[in-house]
């Protein structure tokens, strides 16, 4: 009400002056004064297995978030591309697993847990790596292997970790004992914190998954297992590698729901339904998010020879995660075109400085080469590639 | 009152000046205590010094433990701190090693260390490399432990001898006790290293009893992590050793004592780091070198010595080619006939140091 009479009183003071000024006003005064400020959105009910109940099909959604969501998947998006370029231009070498396409599952979960939760995931980490609270300069640093590396350089794209994030895991599925070990520790503290688990559907067909699930179950760990089901493990289709498809029924009596993984507040209510689940104590819950990967598995795979263009194209125009949100809250008026442009214009700057400051910045020094083979240690030698070269190892 | 202070500040090296002060007075009383009990009670003291601290296994709590190292542990601590697990050696490894990450400090028992095979991946690549990949962020606070090696007819698949497997990986420490002193003393260091360390225990060696001093029996009682202890002094030559085969060797030097050959036995302690130092001082002493091993020879852990010795000070001072004993080089065989002609003998001992030694 207070913001609809600045709105009008601005209008009648600047009744006399020139038309241009006085549209002007009129758009600057509607970019703060006249947005919904939240919209109820209806979802897609989720899948269940062994659940008398799921989620909400219906997410609150306020202006505030909604630019959060907005702002956070762009940027995952857009560093995933200028990972793409940079790599192209041979700055980033090794192995690059880029996530675009999948943001509204790293966004989901982080919007639905929070920071004192913890997270595990496999080697397309570099959403969650942003998400989980490490700035984007120091992980396109640690892709071009710089000091200013989130990992000091010395992990690379596979290897980020933060506080409640462990990584970023190479070995498929061996992440998925190691989360529900970090969920046993909860559980061990009586913290009341759960551990989100995440795997992709080529993990899920993992002897050690499988163990995971009994020891959890068995022990009511409070893990919250994800298979990220991108439809596609590397080169191969979840038809041509699973016996059953059905990922959030794997965990057998561990019960389970399968989620619209391109819906961000899809993705949101569920994993609220299911740290809930796990808080109460009743024991591990699997989730499946069905999400799509524009880029092929990795940096070295174009991603077509086992897949169409056009399918890639029909998601995009169909089902990108970032144009379904913009959607919404344009159409509800949530925002405006213009805003949202200052966001991406933003973003686009916060890029670019850090694939500057990634590009610029130095090497590791030599003397780091040993360093951190072990913890609170004093110093020791190390050999080097041969009897004469005696290196130092700091904790 | 500043003794105290000072005590606290030097920390455990401390310990002993402190008890040799209290005690001077009276004669030490030492006890004999079998590998197994050392094993037990230092794990026992560990759990109640660290509430982080705990054990999961194979039935390590409500059968007390395989072997019964675990004896009385979960009847004293309970289902939370003792925990039996299913018979799923990765993912309870990996289990350990995630609990370790978010903070815990865990004991994870491999009913051998054979079935660690199952879940080497989470040993080498999810707890041994994880502090180093995350420059110093992640540390990884776990203890390995179980048998190792040779047992008694249990034929090939439960033979293995894992040192130099493990041994060979960077960002892991491992450790091969021998006796009580060095079981007691390693284990509790080992649980409270911040780093993952792999313990070998030796199955044949679990009900040898060994006189534990006054001193080894205090509650901070460590060994260091990477020393060698010299067990007997010698002048001839130097037999280095681990685990099992260090009581041969003091068998053999015994024998060879009456013909006037004193043998220096080294006792690693440690397979990684590996205490070159007191190896090639011993070898800069007598001249010759042999080592013993209940492994294969091939990429062994004597053959690692050998390749350092031969780098380093101490091969200007060999009179002889440094040689090894090991086991030999076939999967274990069940016939008692042919386990025994497996293993490294007193006398393979004896006759190796005879050949070094042109005798």
């Amino acid at each position: 009400m207070q913001n609809m009479l600045t709105l009008i009183s601005n209008v009648f003071r600047l009744g006399n002056a020139s038309k241009n000024v006085g549209t002007r006003m009129v758009v600057s005064a509607r970019s703060f004064a006249d947005f919904t400020p939240q919209a109820s959105f209806p979802i897609k009910k989720c899948d269940l297995h062994r659940l008398e109940e799921g989620p909400s099909d219906e997410a609150l959604l306020t202006r505030e978030q909604g630019l959060q969501y907005y702002r956070t998947m762009q940027t995952v998006r857009r560093m995933e591309l200028k990972a793409d370029q940079l790599y192209k231009q041979k700055i980033i070498r090794g192995f690059c697993h880029l996530y675009d396409g999948q943001e509204a599952c790293a966004m989901g979960i982080e919007a639905g847990i929070n920071p004192t939760d913890h997270l595990i995931t496999a080697y397309r980490a570099h959403g969650y790596t942003f998400t989980r609270g490490v700035a984007v300069r120091e992980i396109l640093a640690e892709l071009t292997g710089r000091r200013g590396g989130v990992a000091k350089g010395k992990g690379g794209s596979m290897h980020m970790y933060a506080k409640n994030f462990y990584g970023g895991n190479g070995i498929v599925g061996a992440q998925v004992p190691l989360g529900a070990g970090v969920a046993l520790a909860c559980q061990y503290q009586g913290n009341n914190q759960v551990c989100v688990t995440l795997y992709g559907d080529g993990a899920a067909n993992q002897g050690q998954i499988f163990e995971s699930f009994n020891m959890a179950a068995l022990w009511k760990l409070p893990c919250i297992f994800i298979c990220e089901n991108n439809k596609f493990g590397m080169g191969t289709s979840v038809e041509r590698s699973s016996a059953s498809t059905d990922y959030y029924k794997r965990g057998d009596y561990i019960p389970g729901l399968k989620v619209d993984g391109m819906d961000v507040l899809c993705v949101r209510e569920a994993i609220r339904f299911a740290a809930d689940y796990c808080r109460a104590g009743k024991g591990p819950i699997v989730m499946e998010l069905e999400t799509y990967r524009y880029h092929g598995h990795s940096m070295s795979d174009p991603g077509v020879s086992y897949r169409t263009r056009e399918e890639i194209q029909e998601v995009r125009t169909k089902n990108d995660p970032i144009s379904m949100l913009k959607e919404r809250m344009l159409s509800n008026n949530m925002s405006s075109v213009e805003e949202l442009k200052e966001i991406d214009l933003e973003i686009r700057k916060v890029i670019e400085d850090a694939a500057q400051y990634a590009i610029s910045d130095p090497e590791p020094s030599l003397d780091e080469l040993c360093n951190h083979i072990y913890a609170r240690d004093p110093p020791m030698e190390v050999r080097g590639t041969n009897p004469w070269v005696k290196l130092k190892s700091v904790s | 009152m500043a003794s105290l202070r000072s005590f606290l500040r030097s920390g455990k090296n401390a310990v002993s000046v402190v008890l040799r002060r209290e005690f001077s007075e009276t004669s030490p009383a030492a006890v004999q205590v079998n590998v197994r009990d050392a094993l037990n009670q230092a794990m026992d003291e560990e759990l109640e010094r660290d509430e982080r601290v705990f054990l999961l296994g194979e039935e390590v709590a409500q059968y007390d433990g395989a072997y019964k190292v675990s004896r009385g542990l979960w009847k004293k601590y309970g289902d939370k701190r003792i925990i039996d697990t299913p018979i799923t050696e990765m993912g309870f490894a990996g289990i350990a090693v995630g609990a370790a990450f978010a903070g815990l400090r865990p004991i994870c028992e491999f009913m051998t260390w054979n079935f660690s095979m199952q879940a080497i991946d989470q040993v080498i690549n999810s707890a041994a490399k994880t502090y180093y990949m995350s420059a110093g962020f992640q540390t990884v606070p776990i203890v390995f432990r179980g048998p190792n090696g040779s047992s008694a007819g249990v034929a090939a698949q439960h033979s293995q001898c894992f040192a130099a497997w493990y041994g060979h990986c960077p960002g892991l420490k491992v450790v091969s006790p021998w006796n009580s002193e060095d079981a007691r003393g390693l284990l509790k260091a080992a649980i409270r290293d911040d780093n993952p360390v792999v313990f070998l225990e030796n199955e044949m060696m679990y009900g040898v009893p060994f006189e534990l001093s006054e001193e080894m029996m205090h509650k901070d009682f460590v060994i260091p992590i990477g020393k060698a202890k010299v067990e007997r002094q010698g002048t001839h030559i130097t037999l280095v050793s681990h685990s099992r085969c260090v009581g041969f060797c003091l068998d053999a030097a015994a024998v060879l004592a009456k013909e006037g050959v004193e043998c220096e036995v080294v006792n690693l302690r440690t397979i990684r780091p590996l205490d070159v130092d007191t190896i090639e001082a011993s070898v800069m002493k007598t001249g010759n070198l042999v080592t013993v091993e209940g492994g294969w020879p091939q990429y062994g852990v004597g053959a690692e010595i050998c390749a350092r010795i031969m780098e380093g000070p101490a091969f200007n001072y060999l009179d002889a080619p440094a040689v090894r004993v090991t086991g030999v080089d076939i999967p274990m065989p069940y016939a008692k006939i042919l386990e025994d002609h497996s293993v490294p003998q007193i006398k393979d001992i004896i006759f190796s140091v005879k050949k070094v030694l042109n005798m």
